[in-house]
């Protein structure tokens, strides 16, 4: 009988070295001539103890980490594949308080099923959304989503059902669903995640998608940053096919539903849902005027549901367990569960999903553990590039979206980037304004000219005299207005938010290197 | 955009690119949205997407030359020239900066002698900015080809680096 070895395949253990804990596992186990299989699953999360590696035991699964490939030999002579006591020894995977405290819908079988086995996908309860589905009218489906409370999880949080049925109510020949798995803020990687670690979940709720407002082929748009996801979705993509959950006549339903991944090419403007769609049809990722609607005028002038992978991917458990079962997660507006992403300078980083309302000093400090350097927090910036820098005096704020709003932030795709003391604001101010520059499609005059003018302003105030830094920032707060009132779409409309935000609460940065020389 | 009936006479083109574009364009031009897909087959067959194979591209695809050329320049991903024989992509945006990917920048730039966007003088490495690799909770990263790496140190930049070199 052989003993089942886990050892993460997600592109984040394998920056840490879990390639070559594989390889030499299976090397010691074959020189110990000893039946060993490993199976390559995603990361459970727990990132700062990544390699792990885990073993199938009769109690569970226990786990083991960070491995190296020098500690493999020492623990095969400490027998852990019987569960052996070792250094690197955390118990039982599931007891780990990190993890136990979790809720985890969306992401329930990332960590735990093979990424490549669509029978290991069924056994842990995939397909029975489809299933679901597949009894039920599309606008039973659609209905199902409204109930849920679901909002978009890539950022703007509108509510999925409402996109849904409005594509559903549209006529059209051809329909589309689209992922944007165009996953760039920084500070965000669950996209990835479940794309490397459950991918048939993706397909499966794209594919429920599709049933609901009647479309047939759906578009994958990921990031070419993503090479791990890409051969993970494709993978899976061929097996759901094989297996009939693809294609004409799904499962024996009559229903047609094609995918695809199209890889994009390194604009994070493409992350925007109409630049996205201009991108796919082959052409420069330039944001549309809203309206249409993508959900009535969308990928090639077609009704179009677009939504992010994190929005798609938690359809089936919705379809599987019933609307109410996902709305008692949460508080107010915002229902259900968010994988949170635990990044930058803290001391245990991952993948934390829990219903709404947690708040920031929760998951920074219990979960977190404060910063890996070991100095204090000085600012939190939620939600990617354009989130506003959060000071620590508003680390009680819970984590839903209007009570991010309420302190002009956003909770965004759910990405919390922890700066130390160490950090320069005015720096971090001046990157906001030239990411914006370098990232702009160039459009609208607001966010194309406004990054760059926003740019040279706060060069010049770090740099002036006391008079002059005066002058310069109202000249900045000026130029943030426009931008905010007068760009197109969010990333020349946000992007003054964490520069606004660093100017109201970290304003001692921004006093320049002529003051700082007098004093 | 439109499509326009390409009719003037193309410049010369050198055979290895004249065939990496019709082998792709044949393969891929038909499908909906095509030009991203061809373009992407057109730089991993030959590692950049050269000007000289715009104007032919545009002619298989029916575009116009402009239409193709303002695709090609919108994308970051997409190079006009070769790269160096492995290309690093050093990320640059916020997480990584928390945990000193500034710092890092400026070593590893001083270490190759290259600016972003630039190749070293043997045309080993060719280094570029990239604004995240969802590698967040192990900042700073970087990426070598398609290989991921994390918590990249300066020390261990030139340990990597010494090995890879022997």
């Amino acid at each position: 009988m052989s003993i089942t070895v886990y050892v993460p395949r997600d592109a984040g253990a394998l920056s840490l070295g879990a390639e070559d804990v594989a390889k030499v596992i299976e090397a010691e186990a074959q020189t110990r001539n000893l039946d060993v299989r490993i199976v390559r699953n995603g990361s459970r999360g727990l990132y700062w103890l990544e390699p792990m590696v885990e073993v199938e035991t009769a109690s569970g699964r226990i786990a083991y980490g960070p491995v190296q490939a020098t500690d493999v030999a020492a623990l095969f002579d400490a027998d852990f594949l019987h569960g052996g006591e070792d250094v690197l020894a955390l118990g039982l995977t599931e007891e780990i308080p990190w993890l136990k405290s979790q809720q985890r819908l969306t992401f329930a079988r990332v960590g735990v099923v093979d990424p490549r086995s669509l029978d290991d996908y069924r056994a842990h309860g995939g397909y029975r959304g489809l299933a679901a589905a597949l009894k039920m009218e599309p606008s039973a489906i659609v209905q199902a989503v409204i109930d849920s409370g679901l909002r978009g999880r890539g950022g703007a949080a509108f509510p999925a059902g409402i996109k849904w049925k409005t594509c559903l109510d549209a006529g059209a020949d051809q329909k589309y669903i689209v992922c944007n798995a165009d996953e760039g803020d920084s500070g965000t990687f669950s996209d990835r995640m479940i794309m490397e670690g459950d991918p048939f979940v993706l397909i499966e709720g794209m594919t429920i998608a599709g049933l609901a407002v009647g479309a047939t082929q759906g578009y994958i748009y990921l990031r070419i940053e993503y090479p791990h996801a890409q051969r993970a979705l494709e993978a899976a993509i061929d097996a759901a096919k094989a297996g009939g959950f693809l294609g004409d006549n799904l499962c024996d339903s009559g229903k047609t539903f094609h995918l695809e991944v199209r890889m994009a090419a390194g604009a994070y403007i493409c992350g925007e849902e109409t630049s996205l769609l201009e991108s796919l049809e082959g052409k420069r990722g330039q944001v549309r005027f809203k309206p249409p609607l993508p959900a009535i005028q969308g990928l090639f002038g077609k009704p179009t549901v677009i939504n992010n992978v994190i929005t798609l991917a938690t359809v089936p458990i919705i379809l599987d367990r019933g609307a109410t079962f996902y709305r008692d997660f949460g508080t107010g507006r915002s229902r259900g569960t968010l994988p949170l992403q635990l990044a930058g300078n803290i001391k245990r980083p991952g993948l934390v999903e829990r219903a709404f309302g947690l708040t920031l000093r929760e998951l920074i400090e219990d979960y977190g553990g404060g910063t890996a350097s070991g100095r204090p927090v000085r600012a939190i910036q939620v939600g990617g590039p354009l989130g506003a820098y959060i000071a620590v005096s508003r680390l009680d704020t819970p984590i839903d979206y209007e009570a991010f709003a309420a302190i002009n932030g956003m909770v965004g795709h759910g990405g919390v980037v922890v700066f130390d003391d160490t950090v320069d604001m005015a720096a971090q101010a001046r990157f906001a304004m030239e990411f914006c520059a370098i990232e702009s499609c160039g459009k609208c005059t607001p966010c194309r000219i406004g990054s760059t003018r926003g740019v040279e302003v706060i060069d010049r105030i770090v740099a002036g005299s006391v008079a002059e830094r005066e002058r310069n920032e109202v000249l900045l707060r000026d130029l943030c207005q426009t931008m905010v009132a007068g760009s197109l779409c969010a990333l020349g409309g946000m992007a003054p938010f964490p520069v606004l935000s660093a100017l109201d609460h970290f304003s001692e940065d921004f006093t320049g290197t002529a003051q700082k020389a007098v004093s | 955009m439109k499509s326009v009936k390409n009719v003037t006479s193309l410049p010369p083109i050198d055979e290895k690119i004249r065939d990496a574009v019709l082998d792709v364009t044949a393969r891929l031009k038909d499908q909906p949205g095509a030009l991203l897909p061809i373009l992407h087959g057109i730089q991993s067959a030959l590692g950049y997407v050269p000007e000289e194979a715009i104007p032919l591209l545009a002619r298989e695809m029916n575009l116009s030359r402009a239409d193709v050329h303002g695709v090609v320049t919108f994308y970051h991903f997409f190079r006009t020239h070769p790269a160096g024989r492995r290309v690093i992509y050093l990320c640059r945006a916020e997480s990584c900066q928390s945990m000193g990917a500034v710092k890092l920048e400026q070593h590893i730039k001083h270490r190759l002698g290259v600016d972003f966007h630039e190749t070293t003088t043997d045309g080993a490495w060719t280094l570029e900015p990239v604004y995240c690799l969802g590698n967040c909770a192990c900042s700073p990263a970087m990426m070598v080809d398609d290989e991921l790496k994390g918590r990249v140190t300066p020390e261990s930049f030139d340990a990597w680096l010494h090995s890879e070199a022997t």
